[in-house]
């Protein structure tokens, strides 16, 4: 099998390379725009909460260039852009739900014209108090959605008969996405109440959905259509929906092409955020380090609506237990609502917010010993007798974690290097070392069983040549290129017979948005699905020809062949077609052995466990907080790759984006409720020199032991995880200065917060 | 309104423009030269990067009219008879981008760091030297790479060229 793989597991270049590094690889914003498009700004509500009495909006009107302003009267159908409950509109009708809000749109000639115009407006708000903090929500008692918990055991006596204990309260930052190209889509009307958008979305059947929603239509009169996108990291899963909504509205009311593309200080006031949240926790253990109890309450910051929040948040709960084995736990969420723009996908999806906590603790359990933390970890990892989840799913594969800490603890020469850094912190008053190791497990599919399936449509033409689409999007992760070597190793052929298409709910309908690390996983799967079907008609027809078994049949080296008769692949096409057999197939792929059962706390969500772990060290200057960090060492568990080159670029990528949530990205909300850190001036995202020079990263041999495209494992979102070893190093450094006491330093690890944090455990020693 | 003539990739262009236009709005909207593409807006993410008589600059805060009679290259003028420029084919060949939003920007940024510092780069220096360019996918490790490598060539096609 594996000689016939010209393509699958070599680590070729993204399929748009060539393009991005031309320059003409087009994004929304660059395509040809139809004669006479008409460029859209918004109208900010200047409130976070209240009631709208009037927009003010007599001046825009009348400012030139302005063809037209719309507000939520102007809308055709429903005034809804929620992707789950309706509890989201479109433009602000009676009241304001955050600051930055949509309340109106402006239809001009030009982009400067519309922008000009939406700052004229003079709204008025009958403002009241916002709620902004997690502690301000929960004072209100207001969520988005219902309190949900799931565990094993009885907590409160568990708790309370382990030899010892501890508890805290710890903050974990928001996160900006700050996808380089910012939200953007253009509208194009067409015949018949035809609307055909191009959307910068992850999620294109969603943006269809929802745009025949607010016009009104049936979702067949509406094509969403995508290429690429400049990045999207969840903030365009489902929050790419209310521009693309935007532009549909104005290029119905207009008749004409309509295009919108946020400013990015709009963009980052105004666009959802990773979930802010605040865990108390309260665990039990024994003097081995050994985890007996655990209750944990994740407080999530939710913004206005339900948008994501209600997988985001289970998927925290889901990961609270990061690799390790909890007897006796509870894991209790409230989803608060907040007036601020509703919180979001973020690369994770809660995920990393949940294992942050479970990593707080165990440092929490070392500390308090005066234990190595990476024992603590190594002590209660998920192992053969101890491998049920809290939620019931068994860990049947922890071997894998257990075989990757082993070797990144050699590799990375842990014990060595934790003994130079005792020995330098010893002689150095101001400048601490830490270190520290921290394993990822990530569980892979949606929990929401629905979004667990794919299509493709795939076709091939008379000289051979295969057009391929599947409802996969791509934001630069590869998965474009992935599956054309897929789609390329079926056939048999070379890749650049195979045309990759931009994604369409035209061609592939009723999709899941591009999102929980399985874009391969689903649509690799359906594209093979559709290969292997029109391989069979080719193989059927190659029997009869040849009067052998369509079984022998060999795809291979741009041929069919069994034995000595050999047909090239093209000649196949082409007589195919005269013989009247169909060259196109779509293929459609539902992820097999999932039973989540919500209301019951248990089940198996997940196919399987993606692994990795990271091993960080950092300095940090305690008189002002400044840190670097110096060494970076990855082992990281992709199954058998696709693409060895683009799962090392997700795991390199998504390491130091976590290490920019953990550590110098900090959202600031004033009392009003306005962000204030919005744009990059403000809000510090990692450049080239935040990143160490000595950054090393591994792939884990091995396949993945469930039945995925190649054996291989998904991989956007697990690495993101792995910079939690740089925030537990710099916790690691700050314990240097006052060994056994807990560590009071939240996320993100600003110089501030590190400065705090050191002020706080050692007083009167440096300051 | 107002008029402006700059050689862009070699070719004489005229226009009349409103004075505030921006020089990415110019290349983009007028010239339709968008592989110059506007990410923050406020010339901080670097993916705007052009290069105004041989010197690079952030064309979001640019005003197209303050360069009359200028030498503007974009990324579009920097590959010649068809054939990548050296960094180009440097940031292709090592897996230097991913969503490849911030790549046009990064690699003008890049040639102009060689054209400045000459072709044997350290990898400090090279770090340091991309603090105006954001990229938010790969983690810079590639690309990092990516320019080492693209600064050799760059040094190689030239002593060729000799």
């Amino acid at each position: 099998m594996s000689d016939t793989l010209r393509h699958v597991s070599r680590a070729l270049p993204h399929d748009s390379a060539r393009k991005h590094v031309a320059g003409t690889a087009a994004y929304v914003d660059d395509l040809p725009e139809p004669h006479g498009t008409l460029h859209l700004a918004i109208g900010l509500s200047p409130a976070a909460r209240g009631r709208l009495i009037d927009l003010g909006i007599d001046a825009v009107r009348a400012a030139p260039g302005v063809v037209a302003v719309l507000t939520a009267d102007d809308i055709p159908g429903r005034n809804d852009i929620a992707p789950s409950l309706n509890d989201e509109p479109l433009l602000a009708t009676d009241r304001v739900l955050y600051f930055g809000q949509p309340i109106f749109l402006v239809v001009a000639t030009t982009r400067d014209a519309a922008r000009l115009a939406a700052r004229l407006a003079r709204p008025v708000v009958e403002k009241e108090t916002p709620s902004v903090t997690i502690e301000d929500a929960l004072a209100r008692g207001e969520t988005v959605l219902p309190d949900y918990a799931f565990g094993r055991g009885n907590v409160a006596p568990a708790l309370a008969d382990a030899p010892l204990r501890a508890q805290g309260q710890f903050r974990i930052g928001g996160q900006e996405h700050f996808y380089l190209e910012g939200q953007v889509a253009l509208a194009i009307p067409g015949e018949d109440g035809e609307m055909l958008v191009h959307s910068s979305t992850q999620h294109p059947t969603e943006v269809q959905h929802v745009v025949a929603r607010i016009l009104g239509v049936p979702q067949a009169l509406v094509t969403c259509e995508t290429r690429r996108m400049g990045g999207a990291f969840g903030g365009k899963e489902s929050q790419a929906t209310q521009w693309a909504a935007l532009a549909a509205l104005a290029a119905h009311a207009t008749r004409r092409a309509c295009k919108l593309r946020l400013d990015r200080d709009d963009d980052m006031q105004i666009t959802g955020k990773r979930h802010d949240m605040r865990a108390d926790w309260d665990i039990g253990f024994d003097s081995d380090g050994l985890i007996h109890a655990i209750d944990l309450q994740l407080n999530a910051r939710c913004g206005c609506s339900a948008d994501l929040s209600q997988g985001v948040v289970d998927r925290a709960m889901f990961h609270a237990d990061n690799a390790y084995f909890l007897p006796v736990v509870d894991i209790r969420s409230k989803r608060l609502k907040t007036d601020s723009v509703s919180n979001t996908a973020f690369r994770g999806f809660g995920g990393p917010q949940g294992m942050l906590a479970m990593e707080r603790m165990i440092d929490a359990v070392a500390w308090s010993l005066g234990k190595d933390p990476l024992d603590v970890r190594k002590a209660n990892l998920y192992r053969p007798g101890h491998d049920e989840t809290p939620y019931g799913m068994r860990v049947t594969d922890a071997d894998t974690i257990h075989a990757i800490i082993a070797t990144l603890e050699e590799t990375a020469h842990y014990r060595e290097r934790r003994a130079e850094i005792a020995a330098f912190n010893a002689q150095s008053p101001v400048l601490k070392k830490g270190l520290a190791l921290t394993p990822v497990k990530f569980g892979i599919s949606f929990t929401l069983k629905a979004l667990n399936q794919a299509g493709a449509l795939v076709n091939v033409y008379a000289d051979g040549s295969v057009r391929l689409n599947h409802g996969g999007t791509e934001m630069g992760q590869g998965l474009y290129q992935k599956i054309a070597q897929l789609v390329a190793d079926e056939f048999g052929i070379g890749i650049e017979r195979v045309r990759i298409t931009a994604t369409t709910t035209a061609k592939v309908p009723n999709t899941s948005p591009t999102a929980a690390s399985a874009g391969t996983d689903l649509n690799g799967m359906a594209a093979i699905v559709a290969c292997r079907e029109i391989k069979a008609r080719l193989a059927a027809y190659a029997a009869t020809l040849w009067e052998c078994d369509a079984d022998d049949i060999v795809f291979a080296e741009d041929a069919l062949s069994a034995g000595n008769r050999r047909m090239s692949f093209k000649d196949a096409a082409a007589s195919a077609i005269r013989e009247r057999i169909s060259l196109s197939s779509t293929g459609f792929y539902a992820t097999p052995d999932l039973t989540w059962e919500r209301d019951k706390g248990r089940g198996r969500p997940f196919y399987y466990f993606a692994y990795g772990a990271a091993c960080s060290e950092v300095i940090v200057d305690m008189l002002t907080g400044e840190n670097r960090v110096t060494r970076v060492d990855i082992l990281h568990d992709v199954g058998r790759s696709l693409n060895p080159a683009i799962d090392m670029g997700q795991i390199e990528g998504g390491f130091v984006q976590g290490m920019g949530w953990l550590t110098t990205e900090e959202l600031v909300y004033d009392s009003d409720g306005r962000l204030r850190t919005h744009a990059p001036s403000t809000y510090k995202i990692p450049v080239a020199s935040d990143v160490p020079e000595h950054f090393q990263v591994m792939l884990h041999p091995g396949a993945n032991r469930e039945a995925t495209v190649h054996r291989s494992k998904a991989v956007g979102e697990p690495p993101l995880m792995l910079a939690i070893s740089v925030f537990a190093a710099l916790c690691d450094a700050l314990h240097s200065l006052a060994p056994g006491k807990l560590v009071p330093l939240d996320a993100p690890a600003t110089p501030e917060a590190i400065l705090r944090a050191a002020r706080q455990i050692a007083p009167g020693d440096l300051f | 309104m107002a008029s402006v003539t700059m050689t862009v990739n070699g070719k004489t262009v005229t226009a009349t423009i409103d004075p505030r236009t921006l020089l990415s709005s110019f290349l983009r909207e007028h010239l339709r030269l968008t592989g110059t593409h506007v990410g923050c807006d406020t010339s901080q993410c670097g993916a705007c990067v052009v290069h105004v008589d041989g010197r690079a600059i952030k064309s979001c805060t640019a005003l197209a009219v303050s360069l009359d009679g200028a030498h503007v290259t974009t990324i579009e003028g920097l590959a010649s008879d068809g054939h990548l420029h050296p960094m180009q084919e440097a940031f292709r060949e090592h897996h230097g981008l991913q969503c490849g939003f911030c790549t046009p920007g990064m690699i003008m940024s890049a040639v102009d760091i060689v054209n400045r510092k000459g072709a044997m780069l350290d990898e400090h220096t090279i770090r340091e030297e991309l603090e105006g360019n954001i990229c938010r996918c790969t983690g810079y490790h590639n690309i990092v790479k990516a320019v080492a490598a693209g600064a050799q060539a760059m040094a190689a096609t030239k002593v060729a060229a000799e």
